[in-house]
């Protein structure tokens, strides 16, 4: 199921040009991470993909075949989505949520629920839980419901639009170590929308960075772009950030253990002596996962 | 149209009278909210109450309430204050309401930096709070006005003389005329009042000239208040 | 005391079956009823329909507040006369005023609930494949029902209040023993019917308040912000008594 953008364009009705001539091949079966600032039409370009906004120009392809010539109300069943404040629909439970698209598209009400109950399990969340309303989950529990209901139909394809943008870092690092696991087993062709270059380097086989207008700075695996950056641009999206990420180890450090401070002087782990292993304080204020990242940088 | 010219007294006459009915249930409707309102505002208790007493008084009908409002205070059925009473307690039922959005509207920052400029609590109602509240106040004023000045004329059901008696008077004689220039007179008068109250609004909230309508505001024009013409 | 015989003619089992050789009490009643059972499902299925069509596409609302504004400043008497003198007196004439003024709430009451429903809730359903009419029935039918049975409830206690007006016009209503009361100073039968149609217009908001507290739908939180919900409830339902929610 892969995912091709020729020559896309999109401006909306009020002159607002989102998306200017766009060409973008998306792997089948890989994580393609979109990501870049506000407004740089990272929405805009995923939701072309379900037909949600039609291109002004170009076209979209889908296995070949143009999605402009596909039903909207069709494409989109056959397409997972999640967002960020999850979308549910708040009167109706957990379960019924999670077995919405099924049901229009006809299983029959019984099976519906029960594969939602397995998809429950599948995104870490208790049973317990179906009987609930969205109301009364958290906000990281929601999530996972909109992760379910994205997976309900067993899509292909998986569209995520900052699905973890609201919740705090530690859910979101879960959240994330989540999908990671997930995609290990599922193998969809997701596309996934942020504007953390942690998260786009974490989760993305494929990442493209992305400037205004839709613009592509830069495309390829986490490793390329923190290598080789395109240009000032990238470097800029990435280097800001890694700078102040790179680590040193504190002079003042007593004992057998280093204490490793970043370039803004917190903490940011102690280098154990007896087996040199990296140690997380926690009070650092980088998550587990930026550390890591920042190792990955380090590495490049 | 002769029946205009020849009953220009009569039209004049009732005129005035449709205005002597309509005036102070807007005034003292509006007075009378005030505090009630500004009461609402800084207690749930008090605006769930006053609100909840609003809404019943609301839902009874009219006609039915100009005559059990002088039964209750032990008035004579055919005075015409009845008919000031009983669209007073309308005007303060749907009065309150904006009063108590009124002064909610006013916002917290506002009245505490006030307090700190060291307003005592009377200088910051009048100086601080009862301006910002004004633009809300205003709209709900106007809402009072028009529903009063068309529920005047239901009056006419129980002899009480207004525009409305066109009404009664002209279907009586299947007098199209009549009852058509009863109507556009209400019409008028309703459109006059608000139009003062607008120009009124405008001489004593002059900031707020020029600026759309708060969102509090909109809501009070907005509301779906049911009923005017019969309640 | 002459609330006390009020009360009492009320409860005089000659008066139920007949008045000053018109209808009685029960007469009266069924006759009130009936006008406004008949004019409020009317207009509902005038309005609602319309309301929705307005809520789901964001197309002529400016249209829908400004019949409201203009009929609201209508003085409901007037329109009775000049309907009744213009088409003649009768059952259809005086159901088209009936209709006229009950439409306008249940319009405001549809359109102002879909349009409470949170557009990302609307836009997610979208997104999963839901057909318009999927989106309309499923979700904003559902999350916009208590704002709905708001304009329903704003409807019916107007076209009550109206019924009442049109026995001056010779139309059966509960209103007659107010209106012939005046006529002949009789004040005791008057007390009488204007406690009737006070009971009747609150037992109808006591019923419909119930049948909208149903309506919110499990999982919204009734009550939910303070104010806002406070605020946004007045846009649906003036008279009610009870918070409901907005939807969102
Ligand atoms: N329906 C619309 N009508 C008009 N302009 C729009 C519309 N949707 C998006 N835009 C504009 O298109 C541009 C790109 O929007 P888009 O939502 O795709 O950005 P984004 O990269 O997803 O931003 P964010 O990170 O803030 O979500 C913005 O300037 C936005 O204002
Ligand atoms: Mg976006």
């Amino acid at each position: 199921m892969s995912i091709e953008f020729r020559h896309v364009s999109k401006t909306f009705p009020d002159g607002t040009t989102a998306v200017e001539d766009f060409s973008l091949t998306i792997p089948s079966r890989e994580t393609t991470v979109l990501v870049g600032s506000s407004g740089c039409g990272k929405t805009t370009l995923l939701r072309m993909i379900n037909r949600m906004v039609d291109p002004s120009s170009g076209s979209i392809l889908i296995d070949g075949k143009d999605i402009a010539e596909i039903p909207p109300v069709g494409l989109r069943r056959s397409i997972g989505y999640v967002m960020q404040n999850s979308g549910l629909l708040p009167h109706r439970t957990v379960a019924d949520n999670v077995a919405t698209v099924p049901m229009l598209t006809g299983v029959p009400k019984r099976k519906a629920r029960e594969d939602a109950l397995a998809l429950l399990d599948r995104v870490g969340l208790d049973r317990a839980l179906a009987g609930r309303y969205p109301s009364q989950l958290s906000g990281g529990q929601q999530q996972r419901v909109g992760v379910a209901r994205g997976l309900a139909v067993d899509p292909n394809i998986l569209l995520m639009d900052e699905p973890f943008g609201a919740v705090d870092p530690i859910v979101r690092d879960e959240l994330q170590q989540e999908l990671l696991r997930l995609q290990g087993t599922l193998g969809k062709t997701v596309v996934f929308v942020t504007h953390d270059i942690d998260e786009a380097f974490l989760l993305g086989n494929q990442v493209v960075i992305l400037q205004r207008g839709g613009r592509i700075a830069q495309v390829g695996t986490p490793k390329e772009i923190l290598a080789n950056p395109a240009n000032e641009f990238v470097a800029d999206f990435i280097g800001a950030k890694r700078g102040k990420r790179r680590l040193r180890i504190d002079e003042t450090g007593r004992g057998e253990d280093v204490l490793l401070v970043d370039a803004a002087g917190y903490a940011a782990g102690v280098l154990s002596a007896d087996d040199a292993r990296l140690v997380l304080t926690g009070s650092g204020p980088k998550s587990r996962s930026v550390s890591n990242k920042t190792d990955q940088a380090g590495d490049a | 149209m002769d029946w205009v010219w020849t009953h220009l007294d009569l039209i004049s006459s009732e005129t005035l009278a449709h205005i002597g009915l309509s005036v102070p249930p807007i005034v003292i409707g509006f007075l009378v909210s005030i505090p009630l309102g500004y009461w609402a505002s800084r207690s749930a208790v008090a605006r769930s109450v006053l609100l909840t007493i609003g809404n019943v008084l609301y839902t009874i009908p009219a006609l039915a309430l100009v005559v059990l409002v002088p039964v209750v205070l032990g008035l004579s059925l055919l005075n015409p204050g009845n008919v000031v009473v009983a669209l007073t307690l309308y005007a303060v039922a749907i009065m309150v309401r904006s009063a108590a959005d009124a002064f909610a509207s006013v916002s917290a920052d506002v009245r505490q930096s006030a307090t700190a400029l060291g307003y005592s609590a009377a200088q910051r109602f009048f100086r601080v709070e009862l301006p910002l509240a004004g633009p809300v106040l205003l709209a709900g004023i106007r809402v009072v006005s028009v529903s009063t000045i068309s529920l005047v004329t239901i009056g006419a059901l129980v002899g009480i003389p207004s525009l409305g008696s066109f009404f009664t008077d002209g279907f009586q004689r299947a007098f199209l005329l009549e009852a058509a220039v009863g109507f556009v007179l209400v019409l008028v008068l309703a459109a006059v009042f608000d139009v003062l109250l607008t120009v009124l609004g405008r001489v004593l909230l002059p900031w707020n000239r020029g600026l759309r309508p708060t969102a509090a505001a909109r809501r009070v024009i907005a509301q779906q208040l049911p009923p005017i013409g019969a309640r | 005391m002459l609330l006390l015989q009020g009360i009492a003619w009320i409860f005089a089992p000659a008066n139920w079956a007949s008045v000053n050789s018109g209808l009685g009490i029960g007469g009266e009643i069924l006759s009130h009823l009936f006008y406004t059972v008949l004019s409020v499902a009317i207009a509902a299925v005038v309005a609602v329909p319309i309301g929705l069509a307005i809520g789901h596409t964001g197309r002529g609302r400016g249209g829908a507040i400004l019949i409201g504004n203009v009929v609201r400043a209508f003085p409901t008497l007037g329109l009775l006369a000049i309907l009744l003198i213009l088409l003649g007196f009768g059952l259809i004439p005086t159901l088209v005023v009936f209709v006229l003024l009950g439409i306008p709430p249940l319009l405001a009451g549809a359109y102002a609930g879909v349009e409470s429903v949170d557009r990302q809730t609307v836009d997610a359903a979208r997104a999963m494949g839901m057909t318009e009419w999927q989106i309309l029935m499923k979700v904003e039918l559902p999350l916009a029902a208590p704002l709905l049975l708001g304009g329903l409830r704003s409807s019916t206690l107007q076209i009550i209040a109206t019924v009442a007006l049109v026995s001056e016009f010779g139309s059966d209503s509960l209103g007659a023993f107010i209106i012939s009361g005046a006529a002949t100073q009789d004040y005791v039968e008057m007390i009488g019917g204007s406690i009737l149609v006070t009971v009747l217009a609150l037992l109808a908001d006591a019923l419909l308040a119930g049948a909208q507290r149903l309506t919110v739908p499990r999982g919204v939180p009734r009550g939910a912000g303070g104010r806002t919900t406070a605020g946004g409830r007045r846009i649906l339902t003036a008279p009610s008594g009870a918070p409901i929610s907005e939807g969102n």
